[in-house]
């Protein structure tokens, strides 16, 4: 008998879970903040859906409400995928200027 | 490109999504650890765009939106004070909520695209899963819009209870269930449409009854349901990417809102539930003016001058005055005349997990000299001089001899063993928990009622 490719997406997502558990246990508190704003924009990796959606199979400029929805997907996605991963990087620069005053 | 391919393309920025959150773990490889971060998510677009492959007149408004967007969000990125850290998270969960809905809307209404089937015969699994990305997402985006307007302060802090609101509340969840359950039988667009508007109004409902100090707790849960919202639309998608992120994102949020609970030694439901300090403490009856020693900058100088070691304890209302390159200046100054200064920062100071570090951070403060709770605690009998700046709470000794106290029990900063505490706050009112703080009473506490940022300033010409 075949195993139902959901399956596979299942095993893939309870080990995913396990993996977040052990990595974000070993993420030091002072660096909470940033890792609020990376996981901010890595989840933003929904984009994907949204750019599907958006080029969904259209030759002309109808566009339906479909690919509409897609589009303004792409654009909230992409505020947070330019924000967070930028913003991350402001603050995790700040924590390397350690040894100036000294 | 084959789907084969593109899928071994996703895994691989699944794969460096989690180095990303790896490299975490010490600040040197965190910078390392964003790249990886940015690398996997423009692997993630470009396979993206690639497997799409047919470039209808569509692609140039992708482009378009995702310039647009980009642009917004890098002008953000650049310009927000550290101080409002808490805000822009919050607005930001908002985003990842609503563009799983509009996500989830798209594929409903063209479930060809997605290969889920045909508009009103949508595999029975795709729509389950399309719905719960759906329902989070819509939860995720209206609960963080309310975390998003306390933390502003355009809505007040306090919770807003109602009679009957728990039951209301899980009726709500319930009937999504039973849409969600009709939506399949019945394949009928209504019942999506219903089940989205009631989620919007679960996840507004869930966060007006939470208090302001609490605001940690609800901003990691965000984060966490940002994760499952994600993972939701990734079952739908049948993309690994986002099925991985969506798990590391949804256990991310989950361990810090454990952390926070734990830091305020709440179960995650009482939080949940809400109400807290929505009642003014109730031993306050017993409100007698007791004598209160204060000072001025003078007196705090003077004292600091003589200590050997000072223990710096920063709270929310450092972030509120802006006083974290004054309290630096200040340090810095202290240094000087051969004094040990540390920084000890309770789990729950600030407005989120790691509030306070970040603004140290900015204020160039070196991070080894920044502690937490656990690594310090034993100091504080040795140390001269604490200087309260900000915090209240997180200091108060009732917590650990007032069983009375609606905080007993919660991990505290044991401030009271130095020799003196310096107190900055601009009055001898309670803390967000709305309970009296024993310390301000102490024979070796001096009150410096004052705007931190200017008491800091001025302590700092004094010495």
């Amino acid at each position: 008998m075949e195993i139902d490719p959901f399956i596979f997406r299942l095993s893939i997502f309870i080990l995913s879970i396990f993996i977040g558990y052990y990595v974000v246990w070993s993420v030091t508190p002072s660096l909470h903040t940033p890792l609020m704003s990376v996981t901010n924009a890595i989840s933003s990796v929904i984009i994907v859906g949204a750019i599907i959606a958006g080029l969904a199979g259209n030759s002309d400029s109808n566009f339906t409400n479909s690919n509409i929805f897609g589009f303004l997907a792409i654009s909230l996605a992409a505020v947070n995928i330019f924000g967070g991963f930028l913003v991350t990087q402001r603050m995790l620069q700040m924590y390397k200027k350690k040894k100036l005053n000294k | 490109m084959s789907a084969n391919l593109s899928a071994i393309f996703y895994l691989i920025s699944g794969v460096l999504f989690i180095l990303a959150l790896r490299g975490l773990s010490s600040p040197e490889t965190s910078r390392q650890g964003n790249f990886f971060g940015i690398l996997g998510m423009t692997i993630a677009i470009t396979v993206t765009f690639l497997s799409v492959g047919s470039f209808s007149s569509g692609l140039i408004y992708v482009l378009i939106f995702l310039l647009i967007g980009g642009l917004i969000g890098a002008f953000i990125a650049y310009k927000i004070p550290m101080t409002a850290m808490p805000e822009l998270v919050a607005g930001f969960h908002s985003l990842v909520g609503l563009s799983a809905v509009f996500v989830a809307i798209s594929a409903f209404l063209n479930p060809e695209a997605f290969n889920l089937g045909l508009p009103g015969d949508i595999k029975l699994a795709s729509l389950i899963e399309m719905s719960i990305g759906a329902a989070v997402g819509a939860i995720t985006f209206s609960g963080s819009i309310i975390a998003f307007l306390k933390l502003q302060g355009i809505m007040s802090g306090s919770p807003i209870t109602f009679k009957g609101q728990h039951f209301f509340n899980a009726s709500l969840l319930i009937s999504i269930i039973v849409l969600t359950y009709l939506l399949c039988s019945t394949q009928s667009s209504n019942f999506f449409w219903i089940m989205l508007a009631v989620s919007f109004l679960i996840g507004f409902l869930l966060i007006i009854p939470i208090g302001g100090a609490d605001m940690p707790v609800v901003i990691s849960m965000l984060n966490s349901y940002s994760g499952w919202a994600a993972a939701g639309i990734g079952f739908t998608l049948e993309n690994s990417a986002l099925i991985i992120t969506g798990a590391l994102v949804g256990s991310s949020g989950a361990i810090l809102s454990y952390i926070m609970c734990k830091g305020m030694n709440r179960s995650f439901f009482n939080v949940i539930l809400g109400g807290f300090g929505a009642t003014e403490s109730a031993s306050s009856g017993s409100k007698e003016q007791r004598p209160v020693k204060s000072g001025n900058a003078e007196d705090a100088a003077f004292l600091m001058k003589n200590a050997s070691s000072v223990i710096i304890v920063p709270g929310y209302g450092m972030a509120v005055a802006q006083a974290q390159h004054a309290l630096r200046e200040m340090v810095d100054t202290l240094k000087k005349n051969d004094i040990k200064v540390t920084y000890a920062i309770h789990p729950v100071a600030g407005r989120m997990p790691g509030h306070m570090n970040v603004l140290l951070a900015e204020a160039n403060v070196p991070y080894d000299e920044v502690f937490e709770l656990e690594e310090i605690n034993n100091d504080f009998a040795n140390a001269d001089v604490a200087f309260v700046i900000g915090a209240n709470d997180v200091t108060n000794p009732s917590a650990k001899n007032d069983p009375q106290s609606p905080i007993y029990g919660m991990p505290v900063l044991d401030v009271e063993k130095c020799k003196s505490v310096l107190f900055v706050k601009r009055s001898l009112s309670p803390g967000y928990a709305g309970i009296d703080n024993d310390l301000f009473y102490k024979e070796n506490t001096l009150m410096l009622f004052a705007d931190a940022k200017k008491m800091t300033e001025d302590i700092t010409k004094n010495l």
